[in-house]
């Protein structure tokens, strides 16, 4: 797992080395352990290296065919063993064991469709000298980011968009397309990102620029069209089979010539991977778990009766609200996005832990609430599609109460009030994203503390309206469970799951997340499954539990779902830390022009009060402190903070922030 | 009252922006409470009016505007001192007993 970083000359001239330094370096922390830099005419490409398959032989950028191909690869091809076994059956030669150079011949061998061959996690650059030609790709789910700008004739592409920024000529400017979009669904939408005119390619597609001209285009997606492929196969032989599709993923993603960790929240995804990796190692594997002093977060009985029947050697580490506030620019200088939630942070600080312990590769359960009904937001929708037939029905509004007990809001609530926050009606049962409403709803209800010029900008946009060109054809087709699992999928796993939560706060600490769910091959199966075996009912994940009876202790495999969460505004309130007091004063809010001054004012005030605030304030004030921030690293001290180090307090202190 | 509460809500759920909101106006139509927030409204009104609003009282011809709500607050109080009047006499009865 790696950096990388590079640029293509689309006219004329040659690619500048001292340009390349200052990108990577940007993003050194990404890949700690070795840094090559290759330029040639037009093109060069740069490349931080985080060793972890071939230690010795696996130096980058690499090339093949007498240096006129050359890769800079951030990410891991899994079957790269499989891979190679028939490239060299083709008569092709290997220099070195790693899976970068299986990647350079199976592109020589086949060219751009090489990547439908690949299981694994990417983001890459290949120069093609013969045919002048940078081919670009990102893997189907979006593990590894991928970012590209184009400016005065000249292409850059990078792992993060701080090395976009090294470039002086790259303009640094808030999108405020993409902050309504991330107020509205806490993601951008591909391509778009939170930086006006730095585009991100999406997941599952590839790009060519050649010729002065980019093309970009899909070569993997999913179809969530349940098909009934196995005829009679049982729920049992289904679940046989998705446990050891789960098994062999697993096993090629143990793939290391370092150790391998595992993370442990407490639920049945982790726990499973965890049972499976200690299977495959033949002994307990390491596993890591973040927890908290708040009761209702924190999952630690769990964690410790998993770590403690799987026999692992756990490690745990306690968040409190004074750590999530130090760290809070950091993982913002990571995410390189506002961020609604303060839940990437105490995953910024495990990742720490785990490189701490002297592990680089940690196995991770998500995509498992994706692909296989795990989310709540399913359950709901369910719930919600029946409720809305039977307007006149006295249990369902009891469902829904029940499927949330760790919202207090909701308990309490008559039937109007639950049909109204929850979009219970039939005309809303027409559209396209029914599933998804209530929260887009309730989430843009933070954009109220958007400024008036803000307002006035955004004043025709509509996020959720411009979704619609984005969907599939056969979408309208779906059944409203797919859809659902469809929005998940295609927005907030890669743009905040895998990204802010993922990806940028283990990269922080140079760890690389493997995520055996995402194979593609159990993405593909699980696509084909139907509803009622995703859930059983009500019941969540029913042909996961089915697969895994027996493997994971059962007070794991029969805990209701409890969604991963980690305490929010309170955070920055119950510690005193001035850079919180002096990015919220309304003198900060004014300056910067994007949220309204007197609306943060009385926010800020609420909480400082000690008063009870809901979850729509909570989203706001993290949204405002984060977008606050990244206008302070990124736009207000651009020079001084793109260096190879995360900003921190002192730095904030010296940009005019108080401590 | 009516302008206590209406303090409340422009403070909480319109951050001070107040000028285009009528005591009329339905908080659910207006879109300016959510699921969390209805609730902080209610604890506002119980602890302030010293009131006790039961789970079928819980509905937006009682809480879904400042008016509605004055109202509200104004019946429960009559019941209330109603209430706090008869319990001594029933205390009183039953310590006879």
């Amino acid at each position: 797992m790696c950096g990388i970083a590079g640029s293509l000359q689309l006219h004329h001239g040659s690619a500048d080395p001292e340009r390349l330094h200052q990108m990577i370096r940007t993003i050194r922390y990404r890949g700690p352990d070795d840094v090559g830099i290759y330029n040639h005419g037009p093109v060069g490409l740069a490349h931080a290296r985080l060793s972890i398959i071939d230690l010795a032989g696996g130096h980058q950028p690499m090339s093949i065919a007498r240096e006129s191909i050359w890769v800079t690869f951030n990410g891991e091809i899994f079957n790269y063993i499989e891979l190679r076994d028939e490239l060299i059956a083709k008569g092709h030669r290997f220099t070195s064991n790693s899976d970068t150079e299986v990647l350079l011949h199976l592109y020589q061998e086949e060219g751009e469709q090489c990547v439908k061959r690949l299981n694994g996690q990417w983001a890459f650059a290949i120069w093609d000298a013969p045919k002048q030609k940078l081919f670009l790709s990102r893997d189907r789910f979006g593990i590894r980011p991928l970012y590209y700008t184009e400016v005065n004739g000249e292409f850059l592409f990078a792992s993060e968009i701080k090395a976009l920024l090294a470039c002086p000529q790259v303009a640094c400017a808030i999108d405020l397309n993409g902050l309504d979009q991330i107020f509205t669904f806490w993601v951008t939408v591909p391509p778009r990102t939170a930086f006006r005119g730095i585009s991100q390619l999406p997941p599952g597609h590839s790009m060519v620029v050649k010729e002065g001209r980019a093309r970009i285009s899909p070569y993997w997606t999913i179809d969530l069209v349940p098909q009934v492929t196995n005829g009679c196969a049982s729920g049992n032989q289904l679940a046989e089979e998705l446990l050891a599709l789960l098994h062999d993923a697993t096993k090629i993603r143990m793939r290391s010539d370092v150790p391998v960790g595992a993370y442990l929240s407490g639920g049945i995804d982790s726990t499973v991977i965890a049972a499976l990796a200690s299977g495959i190692a033949g002994k307990p594997v390491s596993t890591f778990s973040v927890t908290f002093e708040a009761g209702d977060l924190d999952e630690s009985k769990y964690q410790s009766e998993a770590s403690s029947i799987l026999g692992t050697s756990h490690h745990d580490l306690c968040c409190r609200h004074e750590d999530i506030v130090r760290v809070f620019p950091e993982v913002i200088w990571h995410t390189e996005q506002p961020i609604l939630r303060s839940a990437p942070t105490p995953l910024y600080l495990l990742s720490k832990r785990v490189r701490d312990s002297g592990f680089k590769v940690v196995l991770t359960g998500e995509g498992a609430d994706e692909l296989l009904g795990g989310y709540d937001i399913f359950k709901e929708t369910k719930i919600r599609q029946f409720w809305s037939r039977r307007p006149d029905s006295s249990w369902r509004p009891i469902l829904l109460k029940r499927l949330y007990p760790y919202m207090p809001g909701i308990q309490r609530q008559s039937l109007e009030y639950l049909k109204y926050f929850f979009h219970v009606t039939q005309e809303e049962l027409g559209s396209p994203f029914f599933s998804h409403l209530p929260r887009w709803e309730l989430t843009s209800k933070t954009k109220q503390f958007f400024s008036e010029s803000t307002r006035s900008e955004l004043a025709t946009a509509d996020a959720v309206l411009s979704l619609l060109g984005d969907l599939p054809t056969s979408y309208a087709m779906w059944p409203p469970f797919a859809k659902a699992e469809f929005l998940e999928m295609r927005y907030l796993m890669p743009g905040y799951i895998l990204s802010s939560q993922g990806d940028r706060v283990a990269m922080a600490h140079a760890v690389e997340g493997r995520y055996p769910f995402l194979d593609h091959r159990l993405a593909t199966f699980a696509a084909r499954l139907p509803a009622s075996l995703k859930m059983k009912v009500l019941d969540q994940k029913y042909l996961l539990k089915l697969a895994v009876k027996g493997l994971i202790p059962e007070s794991i495999r029969r805990r209701p779902k409890q969604p991963y969460r980690a305490p929010d505004g309170i955070s920055f309130f119950c510690t005193k830390d001035g850079y919180v007091q002096d990015l919220l004063s309304p003198t900060r809010i004014k300056q910067d022009g994007i949220f309204d001054a007197r609306a943060t004012e009385v926010l800020v005030k609420k909480f400082r009060s000690g008063r009870e605030t809901s979850i729509k304030d909570n989203m706001a004030l993290i949204g405002i402190l984060s977008t606050t921030l990244l206008l302070d690293r990124f736009m207000r001290t651009r020079g001084e903070c793109l260096t190879a180090s995360p900003p921190t307090n002192a730095q904030l202190s010296a940009s005019g922030c108080r401590l | 009252m009516l302008q206590a509460i209406r303090r409340f809500v422009i403070d909480n759920y319109l951050f001070g922006e107040d000028a285009k909101f009528g005591n009329e106006d339905s908080f659910m139509e207006t879109g300016i409470i959510d699921s969390t927030g209805i609730l902080e409204l209610v604890r506002f009104v119980e602890s302030t009016y010293r009131i006790k609003v039961t789970d079928e009282e819980f509905i937006p011809d009682n809480l879904d505007s400042v008016t509605k709500l004055v109202s509200f607050i104004h019946a429960k109080q009559s019941t209330s001192v109603q209430t706090d009047r008869e319990t001594p006499v029933q205390f009183a009865e039953s310590s006879l007993q």
